[in-house]
């Protein structure tokens, strides 16, 4: 099943009679249509006349007031810059704890954490599945212990922590949780957050373990948990980054997130929960690619979205469940392996469209990530760009500075609508556990993937230094690598663990862990006990696959 | 001529699968005979893959850093098996001291970000030697 072509549908149908004409006629302009990267036409000129039927006061409003098309916040910027929070992770606990001091050093006010495949998939370091992968993409944890090196010397009480994580997120939570604790921090002061989104996992990046409903059931009880003991933490991050990097749309990134969005919202009520208590907790995760202008009216629509979706279709009273609060990210699939210092500049300026979209943080991709994890060198320079536009550029000064403009407005409502299309779609299969079920985001994302490479192999789209500007001979760029005896560390550290620890504490609370998991109780609490007695990731994974079993999606192209 | 016969795999834990599909798709598009694995095979899973269907090609998608555990596997099993003749082709994030490292373990070509489809499909159909006609 398809949607009704939304890209073109919602695209522009003004003719050309009824605008204005600053140009003489078609033949002045170099191309016989303008579209954005994502494919949706764009009129010469915006005017007045296309917002026919926009209402300043109903669908722009005030900063700070429903629907928050202009931001959450009334001062914007003016009151708290945005968090510059770079993402990070490789190697062993110990190298990774060093990055995080250094980054905090340069000036950055939050901490990321990437972990490596392993880690991503629920397998200790010594998995057969574990070879090769160990402390490669990120940084490789598999026990409590590996923790509390992680967070040596950085208090978890003064700083926010936000780990992607999604199958295992309970269970690496629970170890963040016992650190704090060890720590002396208060759960309901800490806060950070935990991406646990897994819809997006089996819509675009697939690092899924249980079956669709058992997982759901993780992130309900995630909710529940949090809501009465660790209240300010945020336990999920609804992306749509992984989304966009499949290949998806602008409007394809928004409308699944949204509606991934809704079905965990749906799930949380469905599971008895009060929408006022979870809701607010819920956050999101925007990808910030390279056509500025959508990218812009995609955030402002998903907070107007959001806000009329959690008030007319939930019921909900507070404001604090109608605010959309997001994480954006550059846009990784962007980058080059060519000529690499471009990266710097296609980065600066999809950051900036994250900065005039409202983001509540950022994160700054590398130059060098078309090749490897990022240096610190490269690092460091992408947390100055975001610098350079908070301090320097002015453009956190005034409150949706852009707001008004006719193109971007009219951007805006036709993100909206052609959203609520899918939501449309999306709701008649019976919510997205069931569109996923039957493969439906992934088709749409898969099409539109190979749509815009076939566009940028006839080069209606030009990817500077690829397909246009090409230079023989790049330059190369230092590259970090890993060190291949991370690997043999952490299963050293692991079998010592196993050796060391209390035997009858681990078995009986994976024995609970199991317990829970077969009936109704809570999944957090045996887990926060497992972790204390310093179970590993593998072995909690473990256990649930032993009552859950495992997904298997059937291959696609 | 019969139809190119090409095994798309995606090896190790990740599941980042945008390329392995776009180039599956541009490559039967092009008229060859494409399977897609699907996600987290392993080098024999590949292998025997390849061997029951007959394949021409082996291309192999890895972003995850773990290349130079995989290929070398791959490779190993294939002349295990008696399937030296099939052409392995690698896509994904490679540095460069590594796309030297590949070539020594008989990796065919390694196809990295930017790579058009075409380019792709230019050199598979150039270099393979088609198993049905060396049969």
């Amino acid at each position: 099943m398809k949607t009704p072509a939304p890209e073109a549908a919602t695209g522009s149908a003004r003719s050309e009679e009824e605008a204005p004409d600053p140009a003489p006629g078609k033949s002045g302009e170099r191309e016989a249509s303008f579209t954005t990267i994502s494919g949706r036409p764009i009129d010469r000129l915006y005017t007045r006349q296309s917002l026919a039927g926009w209402d300043e006061a109903r669908d722009l409003g005030e900063p700070g007031q429903f629907p928050y098309t202009r931001g959450i916040h009334p001062t914007g910027y003016r009151g708290k810059p945005w968090t510059m929070r770079q993402f990070s992770g490789f190697g062993t606990p110990e190298e990774t704890n060093l990055r995080y001091k250094h980054l905090l050093a340069a000036g950055g006010t939050g901490l990321s954490v990437a972990f490596d495949l392993p880690t991503l998939m629920g397998r200790d370091p010594d998995h057969e599945l574990s070879r090769g992968e160990v402390g490669k993409c990120g940084v490789s944890i598999a026990s409590l212990a590996d923790m509390e090196t992680l967070f040596d010397g950085i208090s978890l009480a003064d700083i926010t922590t936000s780990m992607t994580i999604n199958s295992p997120a309970p269970m690496l939570f629970a170890m963040y949780l016992v650190v704090a604790e060890q720590q002396g921090a208060d759960w309901r002061t800490i806060s950070g957050t935990i991406q646990n989104d897994i819809l997006k996992e089996f819509i675009a990046q697939k690092e899924y373990i249980y079956p669709p409903r058992p997982s759901m059931r993780l992130i309900t009880d995630v909710f529940g948990f949090s809501a009465a003991q660790v209240p300010k933490w945020n336990t999920i991050s609804v992306s749509g980054y992984h989304i966009r990097e499949a290949g998806a749309t602008a409007l394809q990134e928004l409308a699944f997130t949204l509606r991934d969005g809704v079905e965990y919202v749906q799930y949380g009520v469905d599971a008895g929960l009060d929408v006022d208590q979870f809701v607010p907790r819920i956050s999101f995760f925007f990808n910030a690619h390279s056509d500025f202008f959508e990218e812009l009216a995609k955030y402002r629509a998903a907070r107007k979205i959001w806000a009329h979706v959690m008030r007319d279709r939930f019921g909900a009273k507070s404001e604090r469940s109608w605010k959309l609060r997001f994480h954006t990210q550059t846009a990784g699939v962007s980058l080059t392996a060519q000529q690499p210092y471009n990266n710097v500049v296609r980065v600066a300026l999809q950051a900036l469209s994250a900065v005039l979209g409202g983001t509540q943080s950022l994160h700054t991709n590398s130059l060098d990530e078309a090749l490897a994890l990022p240096t610190a060198e490269a690092a460091t320079l992408a947390l100055r760009t975001q610098q350079i536009i908070a301090h320097e550029s002015g453009v956190a000064h005034a409150v949706d500075p852009l707001g008004g403009s006719f193109f971007l407005e009219k951007l805006t409502l036709d993100m909206e609508k052609g959203a609520l299309d899918y939501f449309d779609t999306i709701d008649r299969m019976g919510g997205m556990v069931a569109a996923i079920e039957r493969g439906f985001p992934q088709r749409e994302i898969a099409d539109s993937a190979y749509r815009y490479q076939q566009a940028v192999e006839r080069k209606e789209k030009i990817v500077v230094g690829v397909n246009r500007f090409v230079e023989q001979g790049d330059r190369g760029v230092p590259i970090l690598s890993i060190d291949e005896a991370a690997a043999a560390r952490q299963i050293e550290r692991l079998h010592a663990l196993r050796r060391d620890r209390d035997h009858g504490r681990v078995r009986t609370a994976l024995d609970d862990l199991k317990r829970a998991a077969e009936g109704t109780a809570n999944t957090m609490t045996p887990l926060v006990e497992a972790a204390r007695a310093y179970a590993t990731v593998g072995e909690m994974c473990d256990a649930l696959r032993d009552v859950w079993g495992e997904y298997e999606e059937q291959p696609m192209i | 001529m019969s139809k190119i016969r090409v095994v798309i795999a995606k090896p190790g834990l990740d599941g980042h699968d945008r390329g392995a599909k776009v180039i599956a798709r541009a490559l039967r598009d092009a008229g060859m005979e494409v399977i897609y694995t699907g996600l987290r095979q392993t080098p024999l899973q590949i292998v025997s893959a390849a061997i029951q269907e007959d394949a021409d090609v082996i291309g192999l998608s890895i972003l995850s850093g773990a290349h130079n555990h995989i290929c070398p596997e791959v490779m190993r099993l294939l002349k295990e098996k008696g399937l030296d003749d099939v052409m392995v082709v690698v896509g994904g994030i490679i540095p460069d001291l590594d796309v030297t490292r590949l070539a020594e373990v008989g990796i065919h070509g390694v196809f990295r970000p930017g790579t058009s489809m075409q380019e792709i499909i230019d050199y598979i159909t150039s270099h393979v030697r088609s198993r049905a006609e060396t049969v």
